[in-house]
């Protein structure tokens, strides 16, 4: 193959991929007991997947993207309990808001330093956190956002206690998006992207303009971490202020880092091991799953994070 | 051949068929609990009087097995309505229980509602929790029914103007809500009503506020737990000796807190629907029991919620025969029991749902080196007054 | 008004003393330290089960606690935290979130979930109040402002007067430098984060009183320290100081006048604060 050739089948996606997606779908016929763990698992996988353009492609370190989700499952929830029970419709809505709410707060992360991006994106989440909980007239409060009902997806398949559509929506929706991301990390744009997160000083000298790639990425996943948002209060019908807590973000950002940043598979690798681990951990011990987590995470940080896609690596210095 | 025979041939082949056919699997009770984050105490003090109540009654009930699972929510209702919809789906269980919290409860309603199953709800305090559902069964008791018994008491006896402070979420506006109006129809008047955040709540500048406002006396809701930063920052604002007395609902001398808190908080008077320091043969059996079951910890309101509401159930499945008739004929088995209770007697209402008490007024003493709740009035058989309306 | 004024100073001061090892240990060794409040935490219970369990007075536990979470950070640097100051910040922040989590797990295991509550000695309970209860002044509060005080003084003599303050700051604005100059870095980040964390545990059981303890108190109160270092900058001293105190009383007043919104004010102020100047509102250093 030419690398012209290379370059343009970049984007698409390997015969593997498929094979893997179409197994997927098929999870919630070959395990419907298991279709709440499964649409559980995707939504997060999502979130993550958003949050990987920003980490894993742009280089920011963010400890609030919950703020995003958040505000796309409020908006989700309240647009189906005032406005239209209609799935699809609320999908856009959230990822609407979120959007905005993105590129408003990308002006926060452009400059500074690490500490400075985390600080901004911490503190977005956490107020509007305690907005959701002030405006509780509206969004319900301490109590959460109750009686959302939501429409049939496509006017046709009803969502039922068992799970079995949420599944389906979910996965099929995240798809959709991987599809869409996998195109636009191998276009220009994505390549710049990458270039910005190895050396943003000789971005800037190429001529790259930065802030402007920066702006329009962080506005991409706030509307993906919003969809995913919009997902989770479509699928539970419930929305409460633990959608934007410090715990939602930090899970996240684990799991990515566990799957691997900077390939769009780490988002739901990592969200697959993370929900196995927290299961089988938590049948055993519930209270004190954390304990587990925290020693996971700080062995894995000591290791480095790439030694757990290659085995083969440890025991080796590197 | 007479009927007794009849009934117990029956019986012999029910049970043998059950055997054989092994239709009569265990029944499975569901109990989500918070047994991690702020709420934890709820947690293992519900957990620990469901165990207690098993042991002294056997886990076999009309010929069944009792199993009880435990699931931990952490305090977050989307993992508490999650493990609800899987106890239900996935372990097929016959009854939903527990709920630490309004927000717990209310997210759970649409799930017991869609699969009929019942739902005890052994914690939460808002009076609306029983209307979301028409499954949901309430053990515990409402805000109403201590505000209302508080505004009642507290014009009474010289205070005619108060500062309400309650946790911003649903049961703490119901306490003042119903504590404000029972007040005006008292011809008494609460001057501010301020309410604290749920999450970290820091009463530091809330108590400054009162003690500028100067009024008769502090009425008070905040979550079991939380209690003894409020009593600790009232001391230290020199709030009592400025006059002011510290009223409240009984959440706030939680059983669980009470003996640590020290000698501020003697004299302090609250209403409420149980004290460790109740007089009856039944509670004194309860309370040692779960002492030595629990390493001397002490039962609170909490625990009893989950004590009676083991025994609606245990008593439901009696009544159905080991659950026959499915969730309906549970839920109809459940209204209506009236026993008596560690608490004092207590009735489950059949139209309502909802639980009829005694709500005592109690005044913390010491008692044998301890602090106690101690009760000196009653108000008998007190529905919850936020569904007269 | 005053009353409130000096409950603000009271806690930003104790603020101050909880967070400065973290701007010194971020200025340091350009390490985010995360697990900073679970070492305040540390020397919150270490306070706690002394007093309860060996009955031990106050004052006398104060200062262990200060002893034992210096000592607990120091093997800690030595051990856990040296292999990660090359790591990129991300590392380093999910290590630190890391060794936060299984400190509160470990605590809720070992003492549980409830409030800790302390009997503070009968001199530090009373209130003195002033021109007719303009300025109401709890004793405990006044000694927490008085000991902070001394503390800040200390720590600026040792950084200004001593070898070894100088040495931290040669080392602090190049390392690189400041060990070919012979300055033992490695001992100089050892005794610093040491002290640092002994701090955070003193101001642990200090606070304990005035914020509560329980397992849950890193989570609650993380974000406070990182505002102080944000907004305070590390290079200097007098930086965190006054964000502290900005930030105490601008919390305290905030949830006094407009208690509807809460700690609203305190987020808003300090996200408009990094971006209007990213590197903190008192740092030397531009970027």
């Amino acid at each position: 193959m030419s690398a012209a050739q290379r370059l343009r089948t970049m984007g698409q996606l390997r015969l593997w991929e498929v094979a893997v997606w179409i197994l997927l779908l098929a999870l919630p016929l070959l395990l419907p007991t298991h279709a709440l763990l499964i649409s559980e698992i995707t939504i997060i996988a999502l979130f993550a997947m958003s949050l990987d353009l920003i980490l894993g492609y742009a280089g920011i370190v963010s400890l609030g993207h919950a703020a995003f989700f958040g505000m796309g499952a409020y908006n989700a929830a309240l647009f189906a309990k005032h406005l239209n029970p209609d799935p699809l419709t609320g999908l856009v809505v959230a990822m609407a808001f979120s959007g905005v709410l993105g590129a408003v707060c990308s002006l926060g992360v452009l400059r500074g330093s690490d500490l400075t991006r985390i600080m901004v994106t911490l503190g977005v989440a956490l107020l509007l956190q305690e907005l959701a909980n002030k405006l509780d007239g509206l969004t319900g409060g301490a109590d959460g956002l109750q009686g959302v009902v939501m429409g049939p997806v496509f006017g046709h398949f009803e969502f039922d206690l068992f799970g079995q559509t949420a599944a389906w929506y979910a996965l099929g929706i995240t798809l959709l998006v991987f599809v869409m991301l996998r195109r636009l990390v191998h276009s220009p744009l994505g390549y710049s992207l990458q270039a910005i997160r190895d050396n943003r000083l000789r971005a800037l000298a190429i001529g790259i303009p930065v802030h402007a790639r920066l702006v329009v990425i962080y506005t991409l996943s706030a509307a993906l971490a919003g969809l995913a948002g919009g997902l989770q209060a479509q699928t539970t019908g419930f929305a409460s202020l633990d959608v934007f807590g410090f715990d939602r973000s930090a899970d996240v950002l684990l799991m990515l880092v566990i799957g691997g940043t900077g390939w769009l598979w780490g988002g739901l690798i990592g969200a697959v091991v993370f929900k196995t681990l927290h299961s089988v951990i938590s049948a055993w011990t519930p209270q004190y799953w954390t304990f587990w987590l925290g020693l996971f995470l700080v062995l894995l940080m000591m290791v480095g994070r790439e030694r757990l896609l290659r085995p083969w690596g440890w025991g080796r210095k590197s | 051949m007479n009927s007794r025979l009849l009934v117990v041939s029956l019986g012999l082949v029910f049970s043998l068929g059950a055997h054989l056919a092994q239709a009569q699997e265990a029944f499975k009770i569901g109990l989500i609990l918070p047994m991690t984050g702020p709420s934890a105490s709820t947690g293992k003090q519900i957990e620990a009087a469901a165990r207690l109540y098993m042991v002294q009654n056997g886990d076999k009930v009309a010929g069944r097995k009792i199993e009880l699972i435990i699931k931990d929510d952490g305090g977050v209702p989307d993992a508490t309505k999650r493990m609800a919809q899987e106890l239900v789906v996935n372990d097929k269980v016959g009854v939903l229980s527990g709920f630490g919290l309004t927000p717990l409860a209310l997210a759970t309603a649409p799930i017991a509602t869609q699969s009929k199953t019942p739902m005890v709800v052994m914690a939460a305090a808002t009076s609306s929790i029983t209307e979301a559902s028409p499954f949901i069964i309430r053990t515990s008791f409402t805000l109403p029914q201590c505000a209302v018994a508080m505004g009642d008491w507290a014009p009474k006896n010289g205070l005619k103007r108060v500062v309400t402070l309650v946790s911003d979420y649903g049961p703490g506006i119901d306490a003042e809500r119903y504590f404000k109006e029972r007040m005006q129809l008292n011809s008494a008047q609460v001057v501010e009503s301020l309410r604290v955040p749920l999450r970290n709540p820091d009463f530091a500048p809330f108590l400054q506020k009162v003690r500028d406002l100067k009024p008769d006396a502090l009425f008070v809701f905040v979550p079991s737990g939380a209690g003894a930063a409020v009593m600790k920052q009232f001391l230290e604002r020199g709030m009592d000796k400025a006059g002011i007395k510290l009223i409240g609902t009984g959440d706030l001398t939680d059983d669980d807190q009470l003996n640590d808190m020290g000698d501020g908080a003697l004299g302090v008077v609250t209403a409420h629907h149980y004290s460790a320091a109740h007089p009856s043969a039944l509670n004194k059996k309860f309370v040692d029991a779960f002492k030595k079951a629990n390493n001397g910890l002490r039962p609170n309101f909490m625990a009893v919620g989950g004590y009676d509401g083991m025994r609606v159930i245990y008593e439901a499945l009696k009544n159905t025969k080991g659950g026959q008739g499915g969730g309906e004929a549970l839920l109809a088995a459940m209204k209506g029991q009236i026993f008596e209770s560690p608490r004092g007697q207590i009735f489950i209402d059949a139209q309502t749902r909802d639980i009829v008490q005694s709500i005592y007024l109690r005044k913390v003493e010491r008692k044998e080196g301890q602090l106690y709740n101690v009760e000196f009035d009653v108000i008998k058989d007190m529905k919850d007054p936020g569904k007269a309306k | 008004m005053l009353t409130l004024l000096f409950d603000g100073v009271a806690y930003g001061m104790l603020l101050f003393i909880l967070a400065i090892g973290l701007a010194v240990t971020l200025g340091l060794m350009n390490f985010i330290n995360l697990a900073h409040g679970a070492f305040a935490m540390a020397g919150g219970y270490t306070t706690v089960l002394l007093m309860q369990h060996a009955g031990l007075p106050f004052l006398v536990c104060v200062p262990l606690a200060f002893v034992v979470t210096a000592l607990l950070g120091g093997v800690m640097e030595f051990t856990l935290y040296r292999r990660m100051y090359d790591k990129p910040h991300l590392d380093q922040v999910l290590f630190s979130i890391g060794l936060t989590f299984m400190a509160v797990a470990l605590v809720d295991f070992f003492v549980g979930s409830t409030q800790q509550l302390i009997q503070l000695p009968e001199f530090l309970k009373g209130r003195t109040e002033l021109w007719d209860g303009a300025l109401g002044m709890g004793h405990y509060r006044l000694a927490i402002i008085l000991v902070c005080l001394v503390l800040a003084l200390v720590l600026q003599r040792l950084l200004v007067r001593t070898r070894f303050g100088a040495q931290l700051r040669a080392s602090v604005d190049n390392q690189r430098v400041a060990s070919g100059m012979g300055i033992h870095v490695h001992k100089i980040f050892l005794s610093t984060f040491a002290v640092g964390s002994g701090l955070a545990g003193l101001g642990g059981a200090l606070g304990a009183e005035v914020l509560g303890l329980d397992p849950t108190f890193p989570l609650k109160y993380m974000i406070y320290f990182l505002i102080v270092v944000a907004v305070g900058g590390t290079s200097t001293l007098s930086g965190p100081l006054l964000a502290a105190l900005l930030l105490g009383i601008a919390d305290v007043a905030g949830k006094y006048y407009v208690p509807k919104l809460g700690a609203f004010i305190v987020y808003s102020l300090m996200i408009l604060i990094l971006m209007w100047r990213p590197q903190g509102l008192f740092s030397r250093d531009g970027q």
